[in-house]
Parts: structure tokens; sequence; C-alpha cells
């Protein structure tokens, strides 16, 4: 509890980090229609191929801050210390950190979504699969932080590290909108990323744990 | 309380030292000697369970810290070279998480009473990035003097960048937790002012 208050606190204290994850992820979203053109028909049809895959780049971005600043202060030495099991706080960091970059994410697809002229009942399932798959993206993503906490290149490798993992989210999520739009039904998706997200909150917290204490020594 | 048999740490492919046996009683004080990069802090680490010896095992009230870690780390408070501090809290906000997180909750007050104590009651409200290299260790080691008593310390280098005076009252602090019972173990390389020389544990003497 003392680590989710604290984390929020220090992201609310320096929010301009915060801001340009949401900014990234705007502005990839906007990027794309000058890219493929004003086709109305062709936007709508990439509309969440495009949300999806600019959030997933946007909590990529945003995963190194997790534990490195507590990783050069000595911070997380002192958690790790801490007679609490470890998994725990875990949960508590990137909870706070989804609270951060996550959610926000998930509140502006939408207006984005109306950009590329998806259908109004459409957004429903598309914030319903964010919702669901972008906590999935931001445990699987510590799991990888913490791996990679402190080596040379980390980011890079990070990306390669995390990115495949993330591909079934990425077809569960945009398969939940299409489905839907192809008058199907998207709640068989939507239990899958839902699964997922069980999961993920079940063993994502323990490899994390193990990962950061292989990182302090 | 503590004791540590055969430990060997391994640095890179440089084997630091081996066959390492400590003991530490009750209000016993032991100081770990030698030069720079002869392992003491790997040896800290190694104490309080942040590093993994590579042979041997260190064990507290006869069970293994690894088997115990939890019992272990309630006991512990390991204060390392790095202040643990985040520029954009302040201190108080800080030695309040440090607690927290330590497994013992703290009220505010007793958190601005440690720090008037450590000198810095008019910082409390300060952003730690405008404080001073000896401030910000005052800041950690506040935490000597708030919240549950901790049996063990394990210190390194704690009298780095605090004044004399200073100097003399934490080590006045620490004779104080030896006269109560507890463990220190601490690593320093300047004559600190004991009234009484701890033990000395020279690195130098086991080195490989």
């Amino acid at each position: 509890m003392a680590v989710l208050r604290r984390d929020l606190m220090l992201a609310w204290r320096g929010r301009t980090d915060v801001l340009v994850t949401l900014a990234f992820f705007v502005i990839v979203v906007c990027l794309f229609p000058f890219g493929v053109g004003p086709e109305t028909n062709q936007l709508r049809e990439i509309a969440p191929g495009v949300l999806w895959v600019a959030a997933l780049l946007s909590t990529l971005l945003s995963l190194n801050r997790l534990f490195a600043q507590d990783h050069a202060d000595g911070t997380l030495e002192q958690l790790l210390l801490s007679p609490e099991p470890t998994a725990l706080w875990v949960v508590a960091k990137v909870v706070a950190h989804w609270i951060v970059t996550g959610l926000p994410l998930v509140i502006v697809a939408p207006g984005l979504a109306l950009l590329f002229d998806l259908q109004q009942d459409a957004l429903g399932v598309l914030v319903l699969s964010l919702a669901l798959g972008s906590p999935i993206l931001a445990l699987l993503g510590a799991v990888g932080a913490a791996l990679t906490l402190g080596l040379r290149g980390g980011g890079v490798l990070l990306a390669l590290l995390i990115l495949p993992l993330y591909v079934p989210v990425l077809i569960f999520g945009v398969g939940a909108v299409d489905a839907y739009l192809g008058g199907m039904g998207a709640s068989a998706q939507l239990l899958l990323l839902g699964g997922g997200l069980l999961g993920a909150l079940a063993a994502a917290p323990f490899a994390c744990a193990a990962a950061l204490r292989i990182a302090i020594e | 309380m503590l004791e540590a048999v055969q430990l060997a740490c391994l640095k890179g492919d440089r084997l630091l030292f081996r066959d390492l046996a400590l003991r530490l009683e009750n209000g016993e004080m032991l100081r770990i000697a030698g030069p720079n990069g002869f392992g003491k802090t790997s040896l800290l680490r190694i104490l309080c369970g942040l590093t993994m010896p590579e042979h041997g095992e260190v064990r507290w009230l006869g069970n293994s810290i690894s088997r115990e870690r939890e019992v272990f780390h309630r006991a512990l408070l390991y204060i390392g070279h790095s202040s643990a501090l985040n520029d954009l809290l302040t201190p108080l906000e800080s030695l309040m998480f440090a607690c927290a997180s330590g497994g013992s909750p703290v009220t505010r007050e007793a958190c601005m009473e440690a720090l008037a104590r450590m000198g810095l009651g008019a910082q409390t409200d300060l952003p730690t990035r405008v404080l001073s290299q000896g401030q910000r260790r005052r800041v950690g080691l506040a935490r000597l003097f708030v919240g549950e008593e901790k049996r063990l310390w394990i210190l390194d280098e704690p009298f780095t960048a605090l004044d004399v005076a200073a100097v003399a009252d934490l080590a006045r602090t620490l004779e104080a937790h030896c006269a109560g019972g507890g463990g220190v173990v601490l690593t320093t390389h300047q004559d600190a002012p004991f009234s009484r020389l701890p033990r000395v544990l020279d690195l130098a003497g086991v080195a490989c």
C-alpha cells in the first residue's frame, strides 16, 4: 500500500514524464491517417489495429521507468530487504504504473477512434479490450524491465524480449473489436483477455520478483 | 545471533575471500576492515541476504537466512552506500516510506522527531534534491531513531560525509544500541570515537 501511494505521488510530481507517454500514443495514432490517406473505409478497417499497436508501443516506451530510478537510488535494495513478500509490492508498483500510463490510454482511445470513423457502438468493446489487455502488457513488461534492469542497451533488449510476448494480447485485443464489427460478438476474445489477465496476475509478479533479486546482485 | 560459516565471495572471476567465518553475539559491535576492493561491501550484502554467497551460508538465530527470510528481515536494518532517497520526495516522506516499506509503519510526528534529532528539523519539507551529501546521509540514518527497534544494524560506511559532531553522536547511538542487546556490523575507514573499540574483522587477512 505504501509503495502504491508513493509511486502515485512520484508520478504526480513528475507528471511531464507521464504526459510524454500519452502524447506519444496520440501522435502515433494521428500519424496513420497521414500515412495511409484519408480513405474512410480503409481507416475504419485499420482503426482497432492502429490503436492497439500504438498502445503497445507506448507501454513499451514507459516500461524502463518502472524500476530504473529505484534501482539507481537504492530504494530497490531496501524494498528487497522488506519483510513483506516481494511479489506483493511488485504488484503495487505495476498497478501504480498502469494507473499512470495504461489508464490514460484507455480513456483517450475512444476519442482517437472517432478520428478513424470507427462505429460508435464498437467503442465500448475497444475500451473494454484495452482495459483488459493493457494491464497484461504492464505485467509482462514488468518482468522484462526487471530482467534488463541495469544492463547496457537494456531498452532495445527489453523490446526484443517483450514484443513477441505481446503478440497474443494484440491478436485477441484487435480480434475482439473486429469480431464485434463482423457481428459475431466479442465475448470469446474478451473472456480470453480476462483469463490472460488473471494468468499474468498470478505468474508475472513472482517472475518479476525473482528477476529483481538477480538484477540487484 | 548472527553467524556465517565458510563464506566465499566471487566477483567477476576473482575470488575475494573464502572460508570466512564470523559470529556476532548479542550486544556486540563488529567492524569489517580492509583496503578498497577487498569485499567489505560484498560481505555486508551477503550478510543482509541481498547477494547469495558463492559458498557457505549465513544464519540468524541458528536458521539459514534464505529459509527464514521474513523473520530475519524483520529484525534487520541495512543502510548501504546509496541513500535510498528519491529526489522528488521530501525527507519526511522518504523516511515514512522507508519505515512503512520496512514493515513498521510510523507516525508523522515520530518521523519529525527523528529528523529533528539528526539536525534536519528545518528541512523536513524541502525536496531531497536540494539537500547536501551530508544531509542526505542524515536522512538515511534517521531510520535508526524511528519505529520499533530492529535488533541487527548493518551499516556500510555510516560515517561518510558526516561532520565531527554527527560522527560522535552516531558513535554514541551505536554503542547505546549494543548496550541494549542489539548487534551492529559496520565498515568504516575513519577512526570513530567509540569509547570501547569494536572487534575488528580484517578482510586483508583472509583475502585470496
